[in-house]
This record gives structure tokens, C-alpha cells and sequence, in this order.
């Protein structure tokens, strides 16, 4: 399979990656972490905009920003994934009906709800009438939408895809993952994301596209050379098994790994997962951190890959972000790794272009 | 009439959520569909759902909605006429 | 050269049967699955006709005998019926070494749940089993765990077209080598959420829905799941499996035109079934039989008329649309028209667009209106879906070796 390469991003996210400002250490109390709003009204005219919800804005400042930054103006495809879809136009629907009884209900907050409106509204936007889909599958959402990516690409269908992993917090979901353990009971001091010591993860959201090229330039940021999925690993062993496999399939050793990001969240109760992990394979390796920067959701893998991409520009890691390990860069190989309570986990690598 | 008028255009700026609009903006006799305010399908549906929840107003078939949201003053004649 | 991908296996169950044979059946003796409300507790009652499943939630988990412990949704009960009928029928080993992945679809998820409880979601501390049953996610992976897959799934989410989408992505899967073989469908339980959102577009029609007819008022819901088995050609014909098809074309465009409307000339779909028939290589004179979208809406049946046109010329085969059988299955349509449309193939039968009377004034199409004998050797079936995601799908018949 040729390479495949990222010559696009762009991330609407609460904090970007590698920022001046301190990130993710304000002190400030939080119960999740919302996305710093960019000046929609540049990127879309108000009468499409009046009725998007906030993913769908979100996801159309990426998008546009991520092929303005590769200079593509037309993607071969626009492939989407989303863990939740479009909670708050759902929620609203869902909640009108009940109250009202299902009577005297309201169209668009129903239209708007469907998984598949970010995926379709960026095509209008951009009036693309090529390959569309969107994956929706909890933590394997982005994962699918970039194995779908790689595929066009390495089939000869497409040159150039917009590729893109998106997820909103809302008031309410946010209560109801509560009551399951998803998510923290008290707010956290931001800076305490990772040693709170209630179960649950810190959750957030972002928008993070790509596009992905089989065309290498000046410009790419790196290149996508694996992705992989697993689901409900029997154990630690089998979870190392299939991590070092991964490697394997790719030509690489774990001492090859470079940086290996981790999705750690701030579970108690499942962030001891990467440290089994990181004791069983990667004692060795430079581990870097990222939820603190974008919450827990299920496309945070989207934009721990634009962390990743980005890195390899970077001179020095931030603080907060280094878990371990040497804090500088260059390198050639980096491993996001990623799990929901040890039920869905994924593995992207990316190199230096 | 005047004041059914000033209360519709408030009534459409909200549920359409037509924010950079004040009533003022708009002109009674204007076409809100095509080229006036350009509003679509969906918006009909939406203005449909406002005339029977405020108007207590029903229209069955979606095709009327042409005639009957051509413009505020249109509207506001229907409601005149088939309010109860 | 990439290997065919063909299809050993096929579950489903919808209004019209609860399984291969009786779909069948419903099929060539003309029987609509479509009637007024019995399972689904809604004010509109008596407003609507649906072609729904025919069992309570208690009576769906009798049929699926799943795992005592696991909340299950009325969308992941069907799922698991359909799919684990397909993997009987296709005879899948899980522990012969060959790698196998599950795809599947859903628009609504575990919506038929999570309406039921969302005041208690709400304002009861208490976890509810249902909240975390609500993704799209959740019924794939109770599929999986039932079937014990484990290689590769995923969900996919493109509204009216999903499950077609299941199976053009399952195709591709193999033909690139990750897997060998590929469960792959989709499934959507009726809600109450689906109910009133359809009814809030004014879509409905209140009796039995008229696809292609001049007099047509909209679509009627329906409810159901349906799974194919996708293998590669030389691994399959080598175990000496049952092919029912191949599946030879696909293809997925984007009409961009509006959120829930298509755009006049069909553009969408013509672009999907256009690339579908160019992907199998074939000309437009070569379908015999197209299963189309046909909802029913005035909408739908006039742009998917045209772009039948457009394509077609005056050479426009013979068509029907099932949803008169089955009602809109919305993310398991594409894979119950699949099945529907191998079944035709296999038979050399076209089954009835029902409820038609009078062709629209333009496009003046006239669709097949009783069951008719015919040799086929290649179907087309259509999928149009909100947020313009139209795609097609082509299958063939399989010579016998």
C-alpha cells in the first residue's frame, strides 16, 4: 500500500495542541470541558447557520479550516465519525415529545438529530457530491472513518479525504453518563485532571478534521501508516498481544515507537489500563498525555491524532502532556492508543512524513 | 390586523430563529419564500406547527403552505378568516 | 486482481416473515406487512398504519434467546434474529482461522429504550440499565457478542441508505484483504421518536403507502433487520458453500442539494446508480430488474424517477418498490431490499409494486404491478436518504461451478 499523508488539520477543541498559553492548567473548577467558540459567522452565513447546533458549526469551522490548510478545495470523499451524533437537536426533540405529549412537535430539531446531518451538511456547504459516510460506533467512530479513508485511497477512488472525528457535551447527557459512572461526580480543578481521585473521567468534546492525500508535499504533517480495533480484550496480556501484533504487522518493534500517546482521562478506574500497559511494552517509551487538553468523548482519538501529527513540528512537549520519558522531539514513529473502559480500544500509528 | 402583523413577524424571527432580523426588517407584503427572505421547506413546516400551537390554526396539506406563507400579511388574513 | 465478493448466507425479519422462506412467501402472494398500530404505545394510535414486527419487546427476547444478563433493545433484538439466522444459513465456523468482521447499520439505535425511561434518566439517581443502550454502537456489538465476532466491527449511520452502506463497506473489507468474510446489514426497532419526527414533515400517509403513483401521500414506517454473509469467491466456493449472488457493484454519492428534500433532477441518485453500474462494469442494458427506493413520498418517487430516466434512457427495466410490503425500514431498508432483491434473482421473479394505480404525469413510469416470472441476471437496488447519502447496489447471479 502506498503512503498515505495528512495535509490538512484543523481542531475546534477547548484547548488547541501546543498553544503559548498554558493549557489545561488554569485552575479553574470544571465539570467538563467545552470548546473555545470560533467566530462561526466567518465560516458560515447566517442563514444556513440559524439552524445548526453546535456540533454542526463545529464540525463546518473544521472542516473548511483543515482544506483551506491543505489547499484542497473539492475532497474525493467526506468521511465523518461520531460517537453520540447530534445529542443536543436529539435531546430536544426527545424531550418535546414527551412533554407535549407528541403533539404540536417541531421539524428541524428532528432533521438535525440524525447521526449522518455533520457528514451532510459539510457536503452542502461545500455542494460535494462525492463518497459520504458516517461511522457511529462509540469509541471506534473515528477509527472507522479513517480505515474507511486509508481504503479509498489505497483503492484508487479518491486522491484527496476530508476526514473528520467530532462529539458535543451537553448539559444533560452529561448528567445522565453521571449516574452510569462515565463521568465525575464533583468538578475537578483544571490541572488536577489526571489525579482526582473520584472514578469517572473528565469528559469534553472537539471537531477534528483532516485531509488525508496519497499526495505527499511540502506541507504534510506526517503520514497514516496503521489503525487497528479490538473489543473486549480478555486481559492485560491479551491487550499487549495485540499491541505488539499491531507493531509487528507494521514493521516495527516497541522500541521503534517513538511517542506513544495514551488516552489516559482521569478514570480511576480504568486509567490503570495504560499503566499496565505502559509496565508490560512501553517502560521505555515516551508517553504523552492529551484528554486534558479536549475532555473524554468518543472522537477524542481525532484529536489525539492531530496532537500526534502536530508533534512532529514541535520541538518540546509541554509539561502536563509528558507522562514519562524524554520531552523532546524529533522522532519517526508516533502510537495513539486509546480505550473506553476496556471495552472499545483502538491503535493509530502515524510517521514522519 | 396591524397588530396580528407585528406579533407574526416576532412569532417567525423566534421559531425560525432568524436572529439578525427585527421585525422592522421585514415588510408585510414581501414573499418570505424564494427570493424574499428565502425561506425553504422545512421553514414551512416549522410556520405550520406555529399556526395551530399559537392560532390553534390547522392546515392538513402542506402544498396550501404556498399560498397561505406567501407573505406576513397573507398569513395574517388567514388566520383571521379560519381562527375559531 | 481483487477477489468477487458473493453472498452465502441472508437473514431477516420485517412485518411480512420472520425469516428467508417466509418473506418469500409474503412476497409472491402479494401479502403487505402493513397495518394499523399493535405494538407501539403512541397517542397517534389510530392516525397511522405501520408495517411493524409483530411481537412485544417481552416476546422479541423469547425469539432471540440472548444473554440473561445484558439490556437488550427492541433495535438489537431484531439485529440479533436477522444476523444470527444469516450466519446459520451461511454455515460460519468461527474457529476455521478465517478472519470475520461485522458491519452493520442503524438510524435510531436504542431509541425504542431510551424514550421509555428518559424521565427517569433524568431525574432518578439510580443507573438505568438503558442509558448506555441508547448509541448507535450498541446494537453491533450485541450482535457480535451473540455471534461471537470479535476480528473487526463497526456501525454506520447514513439515514435511508445505512445498511446499503453496511454492505458496500463489508464488500470492500474483503476485496482489501482485512477480513475473509464479512457479516453485514442493519436494523432499526419503531420508536415513538421515529413516529412523530416522520409526522413533523408531514411525510406520513395515514393509509397504505402508493410508490410511483400519481396520487401518492408519503411513506408508511416499518421496522425489521436483515444481515447478509459476505465471503470471498475462492475461499467460499472452496468449502463448498451455498452462493446465492455476487455482489457486484456498489456505490455511495451525496445529492448536496438540501437536508431532506432531492434535488430535481435526481443528481444524487442518478450519480450513485450511475458509479454502482460502472463499478460492475456494466451497462445500464444489462439490469433487469430494479429494486427502487420507492417510498412513496412525492418527493422521492419523482427525483428517483428521473434519475431512472436519466440513466436509462427508454431502455428503463422492470421495477418495483417493496415498501408497500414491508413499510421504510429507514437503516435496515437497504439490506431487507438486499434480500429481497437476491430472492428475486435466485427466482427469476419480479414482486409487485403494490397499491399502484395511475403513473405519475412525468416521469410517466410504470412499475410492476403483480408478481411476474422473469429470468434475471442482474438486480439493482436503490437506497435515498436524508442529508442527500444515496447509494446503489448491484448483484448478480453466480454460475454454478
Amino acid at each position: 500500500m502506498n503512503r498515505v499523508y495528512i495535509n490538512g488539520i484543523s481542531t475546534v477543541a477547548p484547548h488547541q495542541p501546543f498553544a503559548v498559553e498554558a493549557a489545561g492548567n488554569s485552575g479553574e473548577r470544571l465539570s467538563y470541558l467545552q470548546v473555545r467558540k470560533p467566530e462561526y459567522r466567518k465560516y458560515i452565513e447566517p442563514k444556513a447557520m440559524r439552524r445548526m447546533s453546535k456540533i454542526v458549526r463545529m464540525s463546518i469551522v473544521a472542516a473548511k479550516e483543515a482544506l483551506q490548510d491543505s489547499s484542497v478545495e473539492q475532497p474525493d470523499a467526506i468521511v465523518t465519525g461520531t460517537g453520540m451524533g447530534c445529542q443536543a437537536d436529539t435531546e430536544k426533540f426527545l424531550n418535546s415529545m414527551i412533554n407535549n405529549k407528541e403533539t404540536l412537535l417541531n421539524p428541524t430539531a428532528f432533521i438535525q438529530s440524525t447521526h449522518n446531518t455533520i457528514g451532510a451538511q459539510v457536503a452542502l456547504i461545500l455542494g460535494n457530491t462525492n463518497y459520504n459516510m458516517t461511522y457511529v460506533h462509540r469509541t471506534f467512530s473515528f477509527e472507522s472513518a479513517l480505515l474507511d479513508s486509508l481504503m479509498l485511497i489505497s483503492e484508487g477512488e479518491a486522491v484527496n479525504v476530508l476526514v473528520g472525528g467530532v462529539d458535543e457535551i451537553t448539559e444533560e447527557s452529561h448528567l445522565i453518563k453521571t449516574r452510569i459512572g462515565y463521568y465525575k461526580k464533583e468538578p475537578v480543578r483544571d490541572g488536577d485532571f489526571y489525579h482526582d481521585k473520584q472514578p469517572g473521567a473528565v469528559a469534553g468534546e472537539s471537531a477534528s478534521f483532516f485531509v488525508l492525500s496519497s499526495q505527499k508535499n511540502d506541507h504534510s504533517y506526517a503520514s497514516v501508516d496503521g489503525i487497528s480495533t479490538f473489543y473486549r480484550p480478555s486481559g492485560r496480556e491479551e491487550t499487549a498481544e495485540k499491541v505488539r501484533y499491531f507493531l509487528k504487522e507494521n514493521h516495527l518493534t516497541v522500541e521503534d515507537v517513538d511517542f506513544v500517546l495514551m488516552g489516559y482521562n482521569g478514570d480511576t478506574e480504568f486509567d490503570g489500563i495504560y499503566d499496565l500497559l505502559v509496565g508490560d511494552l512501553f517502560a521505555r517509551n515516551t508517553i504523552i498525555r492529551y484528554k486534558h487538553l479536549c475532555g473524554e468523548h468518543d472522537a477524542s482519538s481525532a484529536f489525539a491524532t492531530c496532537v500526534a501529527a502536530k508533534l512532529f513540528r514541535e520541538k518540546v512537549i509541554p509539561g502536563l502532556m509528558l507522562k514519562q520519558g524524554r520531552g523532546t522531539v524529533p522522532g519517526k514513529n508516533i502510537l495513539i492508543y486509546n480505550q473506553f473502559r476496556n471495552i472499545n480500544h483502538s491503535l493509530i500509528l502515524l510517521g514522519r512524513p | 390586523m396591524e397588530e396580528l402583523i407585528e406579533q407574526l413577524k416576532k412569532q417567525i424571527i423566534e421559531q425560525l430563529n432568524l436572529e439578525d432580523l427585527e421585525p422592522g426588517d421585514i415588510d408585510p407584503e414581501d414573499p418570505l419564500f424564494g427570493n424574499g427572505l428565502g425561506l425553504d421547506s422545512i421553514d414551512a413546516l416549522e410556520l405550520i406547527v406555529l399556526l395551530e400551537k399559537e392560532y390553534g390554526v390547522k392546515i392538513e396539506n402542506p402544498r396550501d403552505g404556498q399560498q397561505i406563507f406567501f407573505s406576513v400579511k397573507s398569513m395574517a388574513e388567514y388566520i383571521t378568516q379560519h381562527q375559531k | 486482481m481483487p477477489p468477487k465478493v458473493i453472498v452465502t448466507g441472508a437473514g431477516i425479519i420485517t412485518s411480512i416473515g420472520n425469516n428467508v422462506d417466509e418473506t418469500f412467501q409474503a412476497l409472491i402472494s402479494g401479502q403487505s406487512g402493513i397495518q394499523s398500530i399493535q405494538v407501539l404505545d403512541t397517542v397517534h394510535n389510530n392516525d397511522f398504519v405501520l408495517g411493524e414486527v409483530p411481537y412485544t419487546h417481552e416476546e422479541l427476547l423469547q425469539m432471540a434467546k440472548p444473554h440473561p444478563h445484558k439490556p437488550l433493545t427492541r433495535t438489537a433484538l431484531l439485529g440479533i434474529i436477522a444476523a444470527r439466522q444469516a450466519c446459520q444459513d451461511a454455515g460460519i465456523d468461527l474457529n476455521d482461522g478465517l478472519k470475520t468482521g461485522l458491519v452493520s447499520a442503524t438510524t435510531v439505535g436504542g431509541m425504542d429504550r431510551s424514550e421509555l425511561f428518559y424521565k427517569d434518566f433524568l431525574h432518578k439517581a439510580e443507573a438505568n440499565p438503558f442509558i448506555d443502550t441508547h448509541h448507535a454502537g450498541n446494537s453491533t456489538e450485541m450482535i457480535a457478542e451473540m455471534l461471537e465476532i470479535k476480528d473487526l466491527m463497526t456501525t454506520i449511520s447514513t439515514a435511508c441508505s445505512s445498511s446499503l452502506n453496511s454492505l458496500m463497506f463489508g464488500a470492500r473489507l474483503i476485496k482489501s484483504g482485512m477480513v475473509d468474510r464479512v457479516v453485514a446489514g442493519g436494523t432499526d426497532g419503531l420508536s415513538k421518536f421515529t413516529l412523530n419526527g416522520f409526522n413533523t414533515l408531514m411525510i406520513l400517509d395515514k393509509n397504505l403507502c402508493r410508490p410511483f403513483d400519481a396520487e401518492r401521500k408519503g411513506l408508511n414506517l416499518g421496522e425489521g433487520a436483515a444481515y447478509l454473509v459476505l465471503e470471498n469467491e475462492k475461499s467460499a466456493r472452496q468449502s463448498g458453500k451455498t452462493i446465492y449472488a455476487e455482489l457486484a457493484g456498489y456505490a455511495n454519492a451525496n445529492d448536496a442539494f438540501h437536508q431532506t428534500a432531492s434535488s430535481e433532477h435526481g443528481e444524487g441518485p442518478f450519480l450513485a446508480m450511475q458509479k454502482a453500474l460502472h463499478k460492475a462494469d456494466f451497462k445500464p442494458a444489462d439490469i433487469d430488474y430494479i429494486n427502487v427506493h420507492g417510498t412513496g413520498t412525492e418527493n422521492n418517487d419523482l427525483t428517483e424517477g428521473r434519475a431512472m430516466i436519466r440513466l436509462f434512457g427508454d431502455r428503463l427495466p422492470a421495477f418495483s418498490s417493496t415498501k408497500a410490503f414491508t413499510g421504510h425500514t429507514l437503516g435496515a431498508a437497504g439490506a431487507v431490499e438486499s434480500v429481497i432483491s437476491i430472492l428475486a434473482l435466485q427466482n427469476n421473479v419480479v414482486f409487485p409494486n403494490l397499491n399502484f394505480r395511475t403513473p405519475m404525469p412525468e416521469p410517466g413510469l410504470t412499475p410492476v404491478t403483480e408478481t411476474v416470472e422473469k429470468e434475471l441476471h442482474h438486480v439493482l437496488t436503490n437506497s435515498f436518504g436524508f442529508g442527500g447519502n444515496d447509494s446503489s447496489l448491484v448483484f448478480s447471479k453466480v454460475k454454478k461451478t
